[in-house]
């Protein structure tokens, strides 16, 4: 039998791994608290400020009584960005969901159709939206093209700042009150970038779930003479919920934060300046660092909120 | 429940003499649809990267034998890369210094990213010490806090008032240096080697550091080239940080500058954006398709898991 390690012995060799672990800590960690950690409060004391390339004046909260003010451009981009948000999220992830349903299949090609379908999230976000702002173009475009091509009449897209009820309102002479415009085409436009570029990848995240549902659950349902509604609605749906909820979760986020394809696209014009769009721009543009820093805190409050609404629903609905 | 057993059995039973599902025929056709509008734009952008300006004008798909008399215009590029411009400092043409800018960012990103992210994923999954839950818990926070909270007080912290790095490449690098996406993919990976392969090597005379470089980097090599993968292709496609932080064409990356080149003379000459583009994408695209199983894993280990 072997002699029992003394406690000194021990503890000397606690304190050494303790110390080998802040040494393989210490360089994130001192990356994230200098550049992540610190610049939050750093945010805080310029967004206090009149603030250009130093410190102007102390304002105490004046940036955030402006920005709340009412009728101000913040509480117009938190709009658009809601806009954008509900109609991106619920289209993105129902064509997600539905693609990988037909893909879960015995399907041959797939492989491949997965490699194309998620080719649009690799490419740079600026190039694919130049790409799409041309094709959205209204006199060269390739899809006013094609819509003169079927006889349709051809639309103004990304240069729209009407809504798309008040358009089809004008061309179908459907019976619409004047206060329901509806979002802009322009917003719609950006839309629909948005999902060629995340369905994708979306729809790898929700075939992992989908692959984590043992077969035996669907064979026994069939053999209980399941029908393929029932097999989605008593057994995918709840089975899948936690993927559901961890890819609606990202997808709101990254809706809430949105900014470079809006940028290439509409530079914030017809109706599309989201939050991020007017952060940026008041710093970039007007170089004040500190209303922009009080937009931030703003902004981020507002996906705060959204993250813990989600939280909350879903520790009542997810099925784990 | 035996019941339910035994009929599983069966339906596997039966479905093996199936063979497999036949699929409806219908699916292809949607697959095929939903395919094809997803590489439209790849298509249209390629082609339209070598038309003349008058064939970009009058829309023409295809203007090239059998379909119209036009040549294919590789000049284009050159073109392109004519009118961004000279470099004054060293006499590369622009496009060349962003290309050469957005490499030497790229590498120091990823050499950064990937030593401190195995080092500290190492650290939470290997080693015991006190605070080790917290520690990792304030790590994932990071994931949560969104960019736009902390991109104006990291630019100012780049100016001439405090850390004046403003237009430098230690600015641009400096946010991207440590990654918790990182800590966190290779963590996952690390806790999958079992226990006895440290005593092993413990008792081979290994310490922590040799046990680190000879045997778990190794094993964690497919995480270890994910993250490479991934940090190379944000760090190609990143605009609106290094927008912010330099003022000289010649510290440009490339995504910077193809947007620069959209709002001035390549605006208008569709052809001319789109060869610029392509250059932009092309190296993306081959990359991805020789690399494209690091990436599903990737995504899919590090957002399942979590």
């Amino acid at each position: 039998m072997t002699r029992p390690p003394s406690r000194t012995w021990l503890n000397r060799r606690a304190v050494n791994e303790a110390l080998l672990a802040l040494l393989f800590l210490a360089p994130a960690l001192v990356l994230f608290l200098a550049f992540t950690f610190f610049p939050i409060g750093f945010g805080f004391v310029i967004s206090l400020h009149n603030w250009r390339v130093g410190p102007r004046e102390f304002v105490g909260l004046g940036n955030y009584a402006r920005a709340l003010a009412g009728g101000s451009e913040f509480w117009s981009s938190l709009v658009a960005t809601l806009t954008y948000s509900a109609l991106a999220v619920p289209i993105q992830l129902t064509l997600a969901l539905a693609l990988a349903y037909l893909l879960f299949q015995k399907v041959r090609g797939k492989a491949l159709f997965r490699v194309v379908m998620f080719l649009p999230w690799v490419t740079s976000t600026v190039a694919t939206a130049a790409v799409w702002a041309r094709l959205y173009s209204p006199d060269i475009g390739l899809i006013n093209g094609a819509l003169k091509a079927l006889g349709l009449q051809p639309m103004r897209w990304l240069l729209e700042d009407k809504g798309i009820f008040t358009l089809m309102a004008r061309d179908w002479g459907l019976p619409i009150p004047a206060w329901l415009t509806g979002p802009s085409l322009a917003m719609v436009s950006v839309v629909i970038y948005t999902t060629w570029v995340f369905v994708g990848y979306n729809m790898t995240l929700f075939l992992a779930g989908l692959g984590n549902i043992p077969p035996e659950m669907y064979e026994a349902a069939k053999i209980d003479g399941a029908n393929g509604w029932q097999l989605f609605r008593h057994i995918t749906w709840p089975l899948l919920s936690p993927t559901t909820f961890f890819v609606v979760l990202i997808t709101i986020i990254g809706t809430l934060k949105a900014f470079n394809h809006i940028w290439v696209m509409t530079q914030g014009e017809n109706g599309t300046q989201t939050a991020s769009i007017l952060i940026y721009r008041q710093f970039y543009e007007f170089q004040r660092a500190g209303y922009a820093s009080a937009l931030a805190f703003l902004l981020s409050g507002v996906i705060l909120l959204a993250t813990l609404i989600q939280n909350r629903i879903a520790a009542q609905r997810v099925h784990y | 429940m035996t019941s339910t057993k035994a009929s599983t059995f069966l339906a596997l039973a039966r479905s093996r003499r199936k063979g497999p599902e036949r699929v409806h025929p219908l699916v292809y056709v949607v697959l095929l649809v939903v395919g094809f509008v997803s590489i439209i734009p790849f298509l249209w952008m390629l082609t339209t990267s070598v038309k003349e300006y008058g064939d970009t004008i009058s829309l023409k798909l295809w203007p090239w034998p059998p379909f119209g008399t036009s040549q294919p215009r590789f000049d284009n590029f050159i073109e392109a890369i004519r009118i961004i411009g000279v470099d004054r400092e060293t006499g590369l043409p622009l496009f060349v210094r962003y290309v050469l800018n957005t490499l030497i960012v790229t590498g120091i990103i990823i050499a950064s990213t990937v030593t401190t992210s195995v080092l500290a994923a190492y650290a939470f999954a290997q080693l015991n010490f006190p605070g080790k839950n917290v520690l990792f818990i304030i790590v994932l926070t990071t994931f949560m806090i969104p960019e736009e909270l902390i991109l104006v007080p990291r630019a100012v912290m780049m100016n001439k008032n405090y850390l004046n790095w403003y237009n430098t490449f230690l600015a641009i690098v400096a946010p991207s240096l440590a990654s918790a996406f990182g800590i966190f993919l290779i963590r996952q990976f690390f806790l999958q080697v079992p226990r006895e392969l440290f005593d092993a090597a413990r008792i081979d005379g290994a310490g922590h550091l040799r046990y680190l470089l000879t045997i778990m980097v190794p094993l964690a090599q497919p995480a270890i080239v994910t993250l490479a993968l991934l940090e190379f292709i944000w760090s190609w496609n990143e605009f609106r940080w290094v927008q912010l932080v330099t003022a000289s064409a010649n510290m440009r990356t490339i995504s910077v500058g193809l947007v620069g080149f959209l709002q001035t003379e390549g605006g208008p000459q569709t052809h001319l954006a789109m060869a610029v583009a392509v250059m932009v994408v092309l190296p993306i695209i081959v990359l991805y398709l020789f690399t494209q199983r690091y990436f599903t894993e990737g995504i899919v280990t590090t957002g399942l898991k979590g």
